[in-house]
């Protein structure tokens, strides 16, 4: 599936064809059809694999027995080790599924195929909220801020702009994005 | 009310406001024939009857069926009927009783009059009783008030079986095993998270109106009220008002963090309840954000 990602990522999703993704799996073509009877079929599975890899990751956070403070900034650091290692996960996301919504506008609306993510942030928000660490405020603005900011710094390191290496922003990011979700009295 | 077959009743109004002893008489007209016709009411101090308090009070005779409505005081100063404190004089009445029912929500929980600090000594009849040594377990018929034929089914029940089953907080489990999101007219607008707004008859209340439906133990929707319908059903928020947490602070708004409700429906995982409503607000169903009837 990674390689799958990457092809999305590089080429595009028009670009990228069933016989250059079975080729990159050691696959036949018509194998790759008992899986997926379609090139849209396989993309709607890549959104859900990729987001859930960072879905199990906020997950682990959440359950972790620290402040929201330190569950954002772990989170930063952890979806920015993911841009750098992996950055086919992100850039799928951010190329292929936020630019190519007509391909998911069927079976992957609104929250359907990234679902398990969404409710991950919520958690996290609501953690916050309840303890006192996060201010009162609409759900859509707060999830904006968190993932803008960090949609926003992995298209910077994907276009390779930043002048140091990315981890070293995961603090001054981290920071940002508690100032912003913060509670005030 | 002669008729001395027929168990008898008393009606103990402590610290009320009466909606209880209202909501007996707004029953079903047929019911409430029945109920006359098959209890013999002895005294209720709203209604013309030829004893007196004290006449119960003084005299020896046992009492079937001693219905409680309002919470309970020991202090005469801050409360009291007949020179007396209403513990005093449910402490004598309670040894005369074979089943004692408490009616309504300050009876059963202490209600309204409990919830302020200043009160200090109003609590529900089971707080000061419960140690009592009665024959049957204190019943409580929360609700503010209680459904009509919520009390009329108890006393059939215990006049024609001799028991009924409770749950944990003492109400019984016919009528309060199920919850008030239970028959609600509004459930597909829950399933498909549509909003919906005071007084109308469309969209669920549960998301910004403080709706307690599906975290409420009451039969409101099974068995109507008049006969015809519920507080949902009307566009009015349920208010929980069968719970001991009954009243809550600001009943009329749900308590959300950054746009999530604080509690979700009973009996389920906060994280499973967001995954499934993230998934139900995907789908747009032109049917149900129209009006019923243009």
């Amino acid at each position: 599936m990674e390689n799958a990602l990457k092809l999305f990522s590089q080429k595009g999703f028009y670009n990228t064809t069933i016989p250059d993704i079975a080729k990159a799996m050691k696959m036949s073509v018509g194998n790759m059809y008992n899986y997926f009877s379609s090139k849209e079929e396989l993309a709607k599975y890549a959104i859900k694999y990729s987001t859930n890899i960072l879905a199990l990751e906020l997950r682990e956070i959440n359950n972790m027995e620290i402040s929201s403070k330190e569950k954002v900034s772990i989170f930063v650091n952890k979806y920015l080790e993911n841009v750098q290692k992996s950055p086919e996960v992100i850039e799928y996301f951010l190329r292929v599924y936020l630019s190519n919504r007509e391909v998911f506008k069927q079976g992957c609306e609104g929250f359907l195929c990234v679902g398990e993510f969404v409710t991950e942030v919520m958690i996290l928000l609501d953690t916050g909220a309840q303890n006192k660490e996060f201010r009162e405020q609409e759900f859509f603005p707060a999830f904006a801020m968190i993932m803008g900011c960090l949609g926003g710094f992995a298209f910077l390191s994907g276009e390779k702009v930043l002048d140091k290496d990315l981890l070293e922003y995961s603090d001054a990011v981290a920071d940002n994005i508690y100032r912003a979700l913060k509670y005030e009295e | 009310m002669k008729n001395k077959e027929k168990p008898t009743v008393v009606w103990f109004q402590a610290i009320t406001c009466n909606g209880n002893t209202h909501s007996l008489l707004s029953a079903n007209s047929n019911r409430l024939e029945l109920f006359f016709d098959s209890f013999n009411l002895i005294y209720h101090p709203s209604l013309t009857i030829d004893k007196s308090l004290d006449d119960i009070l003084n005299s020896n005779s046992k009492i079937d069926f001693l219905l409680v409505e309002g919470s309970i005081s020991n202090n005469k100063k801050f409360f009291q009927i007949s020179n007396n404190s209403t513990y005093n004089h449910l402490t004598k009445l309670i040894k005369k009783a074979t089943y004692v029912i408490s009616v309504g929500s300050c009876a059963s929980f202490g209600g309204i009059h409990a919830m302020f600090k200043e009160h200090v000594g109003v609590k529900s009849v089971k707080e000061y009783f419960d140690k009592t040594l009665l024959k049957h377990q204190i019943i409580n018929l929360g609700g503010c008030p209680v459904h009509p034929e919520w009390l009329l089914q108890t006393m059939f029940l215990l006049k024609d079986y001799g028991r009924i089953a409770l749950d944990n907080e003492g109400r019984p489990k016919e009528l309060y095993s199920s919850l008030v999101h239970h028959g609600c007219t509004r459930n597909e607008y829950f399933e498909w998270k549509v909003e919906g707004e005071f007084g109308t008859k469309e969209g669920c209340l549960f998301y910004d109106q403080g709706c307690r439906g599906p975290m409420t133990h009451g039969s409101c929707n099974k068995i109507l009220w008049n006969d015809v319908s519920s507080k949902t059903r009307a566009g009015m928020p349920c208010v929980g008002c069968t719970e001991p947490t009954f009243p809550r602070d600001d009943m009329l708004n749900t308590k959300k963090n950054i746009g999530i409700p604080f509690e979700v429906p009973l009996g389920i995982p906060k994280r499973a309840y967001l995954s499934i409503t993230g998934v139900a607000k995907t789908f747009k169903i032109d049917r149900l954000n129209k009006k019923l009837m243009d």
